[in-house]
């Protein structure tokens, strides 16, 4: 496991380093102290955590609770929950959060049809010496720009596009940009967020479990239903959280094949210039979803297996 | 597990077509990119080189480009110190609050980036101004630490969940004194992941868009919001349809690099 020419022993000057010198000195020290180890391998990254991260995102939770003047558009310091109110009783903001879960949800089940089957593929069907590639196959794309894949999505889906070229002969045309391109293209994004986890799930099945189901008779479909899909439903639980989380906070996918739908995120960043505490307000919706929905997925104890 | 005949070609038909779907698309950027066709018609009308000659010239690819790189630097450094810190700390440690911290460690990446965007936005507005500052590469560093620190940890602290803290112990029993021991044992175990963490965090940084349009200052552009600019002209689709294409072939980079220095994390803390 270790990379070539790592080789800690022999070192010659085995206990050399800074010597007797004061680094040296201060190494034992801090050694008989864990509890000065343990502030100081901590107070950094603490430190930047809640100044850098909480503390932001407890301002912007509080300035959710402020208001603006009408004229400037600066924040106004004023306690009030007209925000909130104003969030849960306008129609439109019932309409674009429904329609955002909506998406999140159809996301997430069309990754959990496609995944399926290559996982099973990558896990249990392909032989054992091209399990690895296939995996890293899988994961390239992860990498790949977020942009670009969204980019070449808006490419096919173009009127006079790949897609139109690819059905005509059919006589047939593309769904063209709107709210199915979308789910398309979300899906696409966040497929190899569910492989994964489904990938990894099959690859842990005790193959003992499987025989014993082909010995009772069951044939491929039976053991699937009955011994398969119960034992990896946390690992799809796990990938749904971020097909459904990442989904739901997605505002520039939408920007480029979504026409003119609008989910949450699209909302939030039109708001955040005129109406700050309004953005905020609205951003605590997905925020409190996904809050949401991670505690029902951990009582599948999928959280665990992630 | 036995499969029926047709249960086995069923499969095997799906996977290959669901990873021609995932492929297809990073193709057609490659292809277009040397699509002779001023208007990317489909199909391609011949092949040239004039559009990587012109993305070569691309003044304003080439400054977001080193603006990317810089910003990738920049959190990736914070990252680097800081995810180690904490890897050690949780893994290493026993503490009260380790649960938690280990959660709220992790939660920049499972949050809607917009929310992580307009949180930093809105703090930074209140507090760099009372300091001289405003708006520029430097937020953009902050704002790309807060997530890069997420891959950083995941990468180290598998890999201390892996080699369990006897190795040091033994190395001590042996005389090493606690410097050696992590000197000569501990470090030479981990830096590969700590290597695979940095490299996979400049990697996010290098394509993040979200949280970046939000903490950019006015004149600074990185790729990704470089692109996202010039997606709807039309004379410079053909620089972007070579960035991109040159994006999609540097992704192999990461994924090649990570399997190759540490086989325990297969999504490289992504996931």
């Amino acid at each position: 496991m270790r990379p070539a020419g790592a080789g800690p022993v022999g070192r010659p000057g085995a206990g050399g380093g800074p010597g007797r010198g004061p680094v040296r000195a201060f190494v034992r020290a801090l050694h008989r102290r864990p509890r000065l180890r343990l502030t100081l391998l901590l107070s950094a990254p603490l430190a930047w955590l809640v100044v850098a991260y909480l503390g932001a995102l407890a301002a912007l939770f509080l300035s959710a609770f402020w208001t603006t003047d009408p004229f400037t558009s600066d924040v106004v310091r004023t306690w009030t929950t007209a925000n909130f109110r104003e969030v849960l009783t306008t129609s439109v903001y019932w309409h674009v959060a429904l329609r955002t879960l909506g998406t999140a949800l159809a996301v997430t089940a069309v990754d959990i049809v496609v995944a399926f089957p290559i996982a099973f593929w990558t896990a249990r069907v392909a032989a054992a010496r091209h399990r690895n590639l296939l995996v890293v196959a899988v994961l390239t794309p992860l990498w790949a720009s977020y942009l670009v894949k969204a980019y070449a999505w808006r490419i096919i889906l173009s009127a006079g596009g790949p897609l139109d070229w690819a059905l005509k002969p059919l006589g047939l045309s593309g769904p063209g940009y709107g709210l199915p391109a979308m789910i398309t293209v979300l899906a696409y994004l966040w497929l190899p967020y569910m492989i994964l986890p489904i990938h990894a799930g099959l690859a842990n099945l005790p193959e003992d479990v499987l025989e014993a189901a082909a010995d009772l008779g069951a044939r491929s479909w039976r053991t699937f239903r009955s011994v398969v899909l119960p034992m990896v439903l946390p690992s799809v639980a796990a990938g749904s959280v971020f097909t459904f989380s990442l989904s739901l906070g997605d505002y520039i996918a939408v920007q480029i094949v979504g026409g003119k739908t609008q989910l949450i995120g699209n909302v939030v960043y039109s708001d955040i210039t005129l109406d700050l505490p309004l953005a905020a307000a609205l951003g605590t919706v997905p925020v409190a979803v996904v809050v949401l929905y991670l505690l029902a997925i951990r009582r599948t104890g999928a959280l665990d297996s992630l | 597990m036995r499969l029926s005949r047709t249960a086995r070609i069923l499969l095997r038909s799906a996977a290959a077509l669901g990873l021609a779907v995932i492929y297809l698309p990073l193709l057609l950027v490659l292809v277009d990119s040397v699509n002779a066709d001023r208007s990317f018609g489909w199909p391609p009308g011949g092949v040239t080189g004039r559009w990587w000659a012109d993305a070569w010239h691309s003044a304003g690819a080439r400054s977001a480009l080193w603006v990317s790189v810089r910003a990738g630097l920049g959190a990736t450094a914070v990252a680097l110190v800081l995810g180690t810190l904490v890897a050690f700390a949780v893994q290493r440690y026993a503490f009260f609050g380790r649960q938690t911290l280990s959660f709220v460690v992790v939660l920049p990446i499972a949050l809607p980036g917009v929310v992580t965007g307009i949180a930093l936005n809105s703090a930074f507005r209140s507090v760099l101004p009372p300091l001289g500052l405003g708006f520029g590469l430097l937020t953009v560093i902050i704002g790309h630490a807060t997530f890069c620190v997420v891959i950083v940890f995941n990468n180290v602290v598998a890999r201390l969940r892996r080699v369990s803290g006897s190795y040091e112990e033994a190395a001590m029993d042996l005389g090493a004194g606690p410097f050696q021991a992590f000197r000569d044992v501990t470090w030479p175990l981990v830096r590969s992941a700590v290597a695979v963490g940095g490299l996979l965090a400049f990697a996010l940084s290098f394509d993040e868009i979200v949280v970046t349009t939000f903490t950019a200052g006015a004149g600074v552009q990185t790729l990704p919001v470089w692109i996202f600019g010039n997606l709807a002209r039309p004379q410079q689709a053909p620089v972007v349809n070579v960035v991109a294409a040159v994006l999609v072939l540097l992704s192999v980079i990461p994924v090649y690099a990570a399997q190759r220095l540490s086989g325990d994390t297969a999504a490289g803390g992504r996931i």
